[in-house]
């Protein structure tokens, strides 16, 4: 039975984001082979049957991966890119609330860089326009990024749209939907993001890799709209407990 | 305060830390009268679970009194006695809404680690279980802070022991859960169970009191196996029989109509620690270490459900799935729920129905914990289950 034959039904996968891997030029590859092979070896030659099944695993996985030519970890780290260069990043989580109350929370632009820990400000400059400003990758000079956005689409409780402006130093769009789940489960937000990012695939996966670069940003962000919502804003942690590390000379 | 401590792989020691104080309004802390050593402590020692880091304090059987509770704690209250289930749940998400406590969306705050590990899912959070676990102080101290204190803190308000509440915590709710998921249809279902350390020994009580015809028991410990026999349990000795073959006669050829693997991948389940570290050891298996998971498939009946309450961590081949598919066997596996099970099985011991202290064979001080890790893992001195005093 296909998605579609159901009444009332919808394509999951719009057009421009069916691209699921990105392909590596050749000095990347090479790389990519001699870490696999390398692996391969050391996987082999481990006393550890832990690091016999992790090494040897990883290992053959990269060389194959090379030997086929697209990029392992960006397939890994599930970096997309369409047929224009562009690097879409989405995500989608459950929030147990009613999809108004989300929407509203979002539609006001200037209280996300409380919920979204990248943002550092946006300034509402028109009923259309914002100025978005988000700390930079690493690499990248100036510390800040900003640029101007215009609202594509505004549907209350269901969908905000958004589109940089012509001179934005990091060409960028997005959408954020809101669905009411089925059953009682509150809303699925979804989001996505399509972007130009400043250096390239390698340059994607190195700041990924880094943890500053938007797909691991938009996760966590995503996952803290979510405590925040769900937990009324005591978000889990254990910074500050008790343990050994603080405790040094104190042995009983 | 004193606390066991993780050192480093194979080293645990006693050591004077700061008392635990709320990080959260949410919290509460509670002084603690009895704490245990679990099966699966023992990975955390032989460094087998990823992401330890020294100083942190181990344990996640614990019990106690409520000493301290945060402004939005509503429930909990100063000098109530407390239980407290292993796994951290946060009780408004949709998993826990639906009681699947051990799969809370939001307790685990290194949800990210535990997402690229297991692909996009988060385990709830554990005490004192690693940071892919959230890296929650554990319990084998004389204080532990509990998060989400209104749905972690069960109160004990009987006279009970603690050595017969204690369990509620762990090892009782996660062998009952494993006898639970096999649906067994009462006088006529013969359950084995493989593993008699302390989840497999309340896994055969377990399936028992749901009303198995018989209950089979495989293990290589003889204090195990004579365990799980004076509880009216058959035993197989795996080392001194074929236990497929055992099985099989036993049943007249049908195979047990469900199989309870408390064993685990790298013998990491809850419970029977070594039984297949000393299997692969034997067999020379070098990193597929499914032995328990294997029997159990190749042994149960058709139509049977295999019933995984140990442990699996990572990728698993050279699984018979051809055997389980044309048997039509059915998968239940899972960390325990463990909030679902304490009043339902707190009212089984005020009944008498069960006295989980049976399970018992060590009790010390903290400070010995060091040593008792050692002798549990040795099964030295027939140790099956130790419980310490914080205050002896
Ligand atoms: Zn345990
Ligand atoms: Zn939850």
């Amino acid at each position: 039975m296909s998605m579609n034959s159901a009444g009332g039904g919808q394509r999951v996968t719009p057009p421009d984001q069916r691209s699921t891997g990105a392909s590596m030029a050749g000095a990347e590859r090479g790389l990519v082979g001699v870490m696999g092979v390398f692996l391969l070896t050391a996987g082999v030659r481990s006393g550890s049957a832990v690091q016999k099944l992790v090494f040897s695993g990883l290992g053959a996985g990269l060389t194959a991966l090379a030997l086929s030519g697209r990029s392992p970890v960006a397939t890994a780290l599930k970096i997309r890119q369409n047929a224009d260069g562009e690097t879409l990043v989405s995500d989608a989580v459950t929030i147990g609330k009613g999809a108004d109350e989300l929407y509203a929370i979002w539609r006001r632009f200037e209280n996300l860089p409380s919920l979204m820990k990248h943002l550092e400000r946006v300034e509402v400059l028109d009923e259309r326009r914002s100025r978005w400003t988000v700390k930079a990758p690493a690499g990248y000079s100036g510390g800040e990024v900003s640029w101007e956005a215009e609202m594509t689409a505004d549907e209350p409780g269901r969908r905000i749209a958004w589109q940089s402006l012509p001179d934005a130093q990091i060409e960028n769009s997005g959408e954020v939907q809101f669905r009411a789940a089925p059953g009682n489960r509150g809303t699925e937000v979804l989001v996505r993001l399509k972007y130009r990012p400043p250096g390239g695939t390698t340059g994607v996966v190195v700041a990924r890799v880094l943890g500053q670069e938007p797909s691991q940003q938009l996760r966590d962000d995503l996952m803290r709209f979510k405590r925040e919502q769900e937990l009324g804003g005591y978000h889990p942690t254990t910074e500050g407990q008790s343990s050994g590390r603080a405790s040094k000379g104190g042995q009983a | 305060m004193k606390a066991i401590v993780w050192q480093g792989t194979n080293h645990v020691g006693v050591e004077t830390v700061p008392d635990p104080t709320l990080l959260l309004p949410t919290d509460a802390i509670v002084r603690i009268t009895s704490t245990a050593i679990c099966g699966s402590d023992l990975h955390l020692l032989d460094g087998y679970i990823p992401s330890m880091e020294k100083g942190d304090i181990l344990g996640h059987e614990f019990m106690g009194e409520v000493v301290e509770v945060g402004s939005a704690v509503k429930k909990v209250r100063v000098g109530e006695r407390v239980i407290m289930p292993f796994n951290l749940a946060c009780g408004v998400c949709d998993p826990c809404q639906r009681g699947l406590f051990s799969a809370c969306d939001n307790s685990n705050p290194n949800h990210r680690m535990a997402e690229a590990l297991y692909g996009a899912t988060s385990a709830s959070g554990l005490f004192g279980y690693s940071h892919l676990f959230g890296g929650y102080a554990g319990g084998q101290a004389q204080f532990v802070r509990v998060p989400f204190a209104d749905v972690s803190c069960f109160a004990i308000e009987s006279d009970l022991r603690d050595d017969q509440v204690l369990f509620l915590t762990d090892i009782f709710p996660t062998g009952y859960m494993a006898a639970e998921n096999c649906a067994i249809v009462p006088g006529r279902d013969v359950v084995a169970v493989f593993g008699a350390g302390p989840v497999g020994q309340f896994a055969v009580r377990s399936a028992q009191m749901l009303g198995a015809a018989e209950v089979i028991v495989i293990d290589r410990v003889p204090e195990r196996l004579r365990l799980a026999e004076a509880a009216g349990a058959r035993t197989i000795n795996y080392d001194e029989t074929d236990v497929l073959v055992a099985l099989h006669e036993a049943t007249g050829g049908r195979g047990p109509d469900h199989v309870i693997d408390a064993v685990g991948l790298e013998a990491h389940g809850h419970g029977p620690g070594a039984l297949l570290d000393t299997a692969e050891q034997k067999m020379r298996l070098s990193f597929d270490r499914i032995t328990a998971l294997r029997w159990a498939i190749l042994s149960c009946a058709k139509g049977g459900t295999v019933s995984m309450p140990g442990v699996y961590g990572g990728l698993v081949d050279k699984m018979p799935l051809g055997a389980a598919f044309n048997k039509g066997l059915t998968f239940k596996m899972g960390q325990t729920h463990t909030h679902r099970y304490v009043r339902p099985l707190l009212q089984r011991i005020q009944q008498g129905e069960i006295d989980p202290s049976f399970v018992i064979t060590h009790r010390a001080a903290l400070s010995k914990g060091p040593e008792l890790y050692k002798t549990f893992r040795e099964k030295h001195d027939g140790c099956i289950k130790v419980v310490l005093d914080p205050w002896a």
